[in-house]
């Protein structure tokens, strides 16, 4: 019972807040309201029992990705004043095909979902019970065996990711001083260094 | 393989100089190549007239194979009898006083290398035409003396009246070239050879034969003939193809005296009397060029009275002798024809050469309206226009001496008046034709040598006898036109004829009009000496005595003399009927032919159709990234649709 | 009852309300991005339904790494949003067709 409820309500609120995603006028509104449809999304991955996707979710998505829109949202200092005006051409026939898209989908996976035989091939990766294991341990022995090589690939691409963000957006600003620590600890004596006799009474050239 | 060296030598010197004389060689070097291979040729050319004509060995040199297919066997030879050593003596002296001469009056030029070898190049295709021994050489020659004769008229091919000109002189010699080569294919349909040899001796037998021509029964042989005369009327600017030769004279002068009045322009009448066995079978052929000629002769002869420059006089001229030689051969005159040809190639290159002479003493002045009062400052040059215009005139002293056209040409004119009826109107056309050439060659004479000076001060200040490397070549053509008929007549027309010809020409018995003339009545070969006295009296009157007469007349005959002086609108005619017709079919094969319809489908129609279809393409890229995720959206819903409803693949 | 389809229905829902926010934004193009967010979050929710209603936890491993992948590719957006405005000076969509042909 509970269950029903809660779902509702759960996809409700996503469903509106992906609409205001979309629709705001306020781009910091948008983001906001992005976080609220993770939210929710992770109640839904609840109450199918994924809890460690619904967690990774709320950490890594809102925690993470949420968060980087935000700061450039606030970074790039969109004037909202300064948006379009004028009518969307487009929006009606827009959501029409959305509707198509909506309705197509639907009736795809109407037409091909068959329930799969109990006593066919087996799983890949057949779920153990909840009353013996966590469903994060659960996860972790499936990962950290079978999966592993994915797992670091994963790695790697978030590794990639981080030098191409890095990549893109330096810009070495002219005229700032740094020190480089290497060059200074790498001087030599004779580099740096003249002794120049000089006669007494007499001054040295400044060169 | 001596005889070769009196036809390869100019071609061989117009390769060397064409090919490397403007980089390396240089003009004089140029200049002495190619006179050195004229004049070697000029040589050979004596010692062979010696050994073959006069030493009746005629033979045949065999030189290699061309082409051949089925019964059409085509081969390179030279066919030495007396016809064709004539020819080569005629062709090859001529043209080696013509290169000497060009030495000196071309000497100013920029491209004389180029000129040589074009003079050269002409001499080789000549001789190659009349050696030949079948007709497609024959033909070789023919075109190329067409093709030297374009180059060298438009050899000053920055002016654009020159290459009008050239261009004119060039398709009006096709269309008799037309005329020729469709000539040829009869022989070959009729005779199933193209050799001349074979061809002749089974001519007789062809005779009264029909055959199925343009869709009537025609007869065998007076369509050849008839056939091959339209080419020698192109060639030898007969009346109705003759519009090409006056404008020739926009080539150099020494151009003119060679291929205009000696050489060239006597290829149709070469080609004639070679092809004498058919012609003798024809009577109908022959009527029409004795007609033909006759008309010519008179016609020419009338324009040439009224024309100022003083080129187009001598031009003209040269088309009214033209015109006699082929009404000669019309009555079967075919030797005294080419006794004519060959005493007419010296005076007429003689005239023109003088001619040039007085052009370059009056530093290119051409308009005899404007010369005069000459003799005095160039005598030299007009004691030779003098020898030249009395053997033109045809004036001598019966039974004594005369100049060389009081031999050739007395002897054409007492043939023609044994030719049967067509012979007659010959004679009496011929007669007041050297009635009116000796009042226009006097008429020329006194125009630019006597009377007071009508150039201006400056001009004939600068007036200036030519330099020796121009009048020796005038000298020796002088000599051929006194001595050229005393010494020929015996020969050509007279007692030595059937020996001196042998075979090189064929006389139908019953034809024979010169036999017939050696008994005519003596009044026939006087006449036209007493018309040819009475126009030189006349053309005295006219220009020195009274000057206000030649306007008078002129005022007073004046429709006729428009007509005349026009040329008888022939070339109005043909541009008219002929020009204007052919450039607006080329305008339109052009303008929507060519550029509506192929180009419009073809390269320029793909261009534009690509181009308009690119263009309507590229305005799909808008640039918005939402609009490409529209299309992405929109083709991904389409598939899915495809799939749904189809069912997949 | 809840049932497998309440779940795919509600992935579809926001899988659409995704796409369409892709191209019927006008505001700026963080909104694109947010936008392909809420599309894989959508696929997220569908592998985890499988996975619960299969019982088979592969759907859950795979949408770890739809994660991280989400996280790694909005990163790199974000970097390039951010060079492009400082070059350009303006986000909003309509002004971003410097790759018309």
């Amino acid at each position: 019972m509970i269950e029903t409820i809660a779902f509702y309500i759960f996809s409700a609120v996503l469903v509106a807040s992906a609409i205001m995603v979309v629709f705001s006028k306020n781009a910091v509104h948008s983001v906001l309201f992005l976080i609220l449809a993770f939210f929710n999304a992770a109640g839904l991955f609840i109450l199918l029992g994924a809890e460690f996707v619904a967690m990774i979710l709320v950490i890594v998505y809102v925690g993470a990705v949420a968060v980087l829109f935000l700061f450039v949202v606030m970074m790039l200092d969109i004037n909202f004043s300064d948006l379009r005006r004028g009518i969307n051409t487009y929006l009606p026939f827009g959501i029409f095909l959305g509707v198509v898209l909506f309705i197509e989908l639907v009736f795809l996976v109407f037409q091909g979902w068959v329930a799969p035989p109990t006593d066919g091939p087996a799983l890949a990766a057949p779920a153990p019970m909840l009353s013996e294991i966590s469903n994060t341990r659960a996860l972790g022995q499936l990962i950290y065996t079978h999966y592993l090589y994915v797992f670091q690939v994963s790695g790697l691409i978030l590794l990639v990711a981080m030098i191409g963000a890095i990549v893109l957006t330096l810009r070495h600003r002219p005229g700032v001083q740094r020190q480089r620590i290497a060059t200074q600890v790498g001087r030599k004596r004779s580099e740096s260094m003249v002794i120049k006799q000089v006669a007494t009474g007499a001054g040295a050239p400044v060169e | 393989m001596l005889e070769s060296l009196a036809v390869f030598p100019p071609l061989a010197a117009a390769a060397v100089v064409g090919l490397f004389g403007r980089r390396s060689l240089g003009d004089r070097a140029s200049q002495l190549i190619t006179c050195g291979g004229v004049l070697l040729a000029a040589a050979v050319a004596i010692w062979l007239f010696v050994t073959v004509a006069l030493g009746h060995q005629p033979h045949t040199v065999h030189l290699f194979h061309w082409f051949g297919s089925g019964s059409l066997q085509v081969d390179w030879a030279l066919k030495l009898d007396t016809l064709s050593v004539v020819m080569i003596g005629v062709v090859t002296i001529v043209s080696s006083m013509v290169h000497v001469y060009s030495v000196g009056y071309m000497s100013h030029d920029r491209d004389i290398p180029r000129f040589m070898a074009y003079l050269s190049l002409f001499t080789f295709m000549m001789l190659a035409l009349v050696t030949a021994d079948n007709f497609v050489q024959m033909f070789f020659g023919w075109e190329g003396v067409g093709l030297a004769s374009y180059l060298l008229i438009g050899f000053w091919y920055e002016k654009p009246s020159a290459n009008a000109a050239a261009i004119k002189a060039f398709v009006v010699n096709r269309v008799g070239d037309f005329g020729f080569s469709l000539g040829i294919m009869a022989v070959y349909f009729i005779f199933d050879s193209v050799q001349f040899d074979p061809v002749f001796a089974a001519a007789a037998s062809k005779v009264g034969m029909h055959f199925n021509f343009l869709g009537t029964q025609a007869d065998m042989l007076a369509t050849c003939c008839l056939l091959l005369f339209v080419g020698a009327m192109g060639k030898s600017a007969q009346l109705g193809l003759h519009t090409w030769l006056p404008d020739a004279m926009e080539g150099p002068t020494p151009v003119s005296a060679l291929i205009h009045a000696a050489t060239m322009v006597t290829a149709g009448v070469f080609m004639l009397a070679r092809c004498s066995p058919l012609f003798e079978q024809s009577p109908l052929a022959l009527e029409v060029v004795t007609i033909v000629g006759a008309l010519t002769a008179f016609v020419a002869a009338t324009i040439g009275l009224t024309q100022f420059d003083i080129k187009r006089v001598i031009a003209y001229s040269t088309m009214s002798q033209l015109g006699y030689m082929f009404f000669a051969i019309g009555v079967s005159a075919y030797s005294a024809a080419i006794f004519h040809l060959m005493t007419h190639a010296f005076f007429k290159a003689l005239l023109f050469l003088g001619a040039g002479s007085v052009i370059h003493a009056l530093s290119g002045e051409q308009d005899m309206r404007k010369m005069g009062g000459l003799f005095k400052v160039i005598p030299k040059t007009g004691y030779l226009m003098w020898i030249g215009s009395l053997a033109l005139a045809g004036i001598g002293i019966p039974g004594v001496f005369g100049f060389a056209g009081f031999y050739s040409k007395d002897m054409i004119l007492e043939a023609a008046y044994q030719g049967g009826a067509v012979g007659q109107f010959a004679y009496w056309l011929g007669i007041a034709a050297a009635f009116f050439t000796a009042f226009y060659s006097w008429r020329l004479i006194i125009m630019t040598f006597y009377g007071a000076p009508r150039a201006d001060h400056h001009t004939m200040e600068h007036a200036h006898e030519s330099p020796p490397v121009m009048l020796l070549p005038l000298t020796v053509l002088a000599a051929g036109a006194l001595f050229a008929g005393w010494l020929g007549y015996d020969h050509f027309v007279g007692e030595a004829r059937g020996e001196f010809w042998g075979a090189s020409i064929f006389v139908a018995p019953g034809h024979d009009s010169i036999e017939a003339a050696h008994h005519g009545p003596e009044w026939v070969g006087i006449l036209p000496l007493v018309v040819g006295l009475l126009g030189i009296f006349l053309a005295y009157v006219f220009y020195m005595r009274k000057p206000s007469w030649p306007a008078a007349w002129a005022t007073g005959l004046s429709p006729l003399y428009q007509l005349i002086f026009h040329k008888y609108y022939f070339d109005e005619l043909y541009e008219a009927i002929f020009v204007r017709p052919a450039y607006w079919i080329g305008d339109l094969f052009w303008k929507r032919g060519d550029q509506g319809t192929i180009d419009a489908f073809g390269p320029d129609g793909i261009a534009t159709t690509t181009r308009s279809v690119s263009a309507a393409f590229s305005r799909l890229q808008t640039g918005y990234l939402f609009h490409y995720a529209l299309a992405m959206l929109v083709g991904v819903l389409f598939l899915i649709t495809f799939y749904l409803v189809l069912g997949g693949v | 009852m809840i049932g497998l389809w309440n779940y795919l229905i509600v992935g579809a829902l926001v899988f659409v309300i995704g796409v369409m926010g892709i191209f019927l934004n006008r505001k700026n193009v963080i909104i694109i991005l947010m936008s392909i967010e809420l599309i894989l979050l959508s696929v997220s929710i569908n592998f985890v339904t499988f996975s619960a209603f299969l019982g088979d936890l592969f759907g859950q491993v795979f949408v770890m790494f739809v994660l991280t992948v989400a996280a790694a590719e909005s990163a790199i957006g974000l970097a390039i949003l951010m060079v492009y405005f400082r070059n350009r000076g303006s986000i909003a969509v309509e002004d971003v067709n410097t790759m018309k042909g």
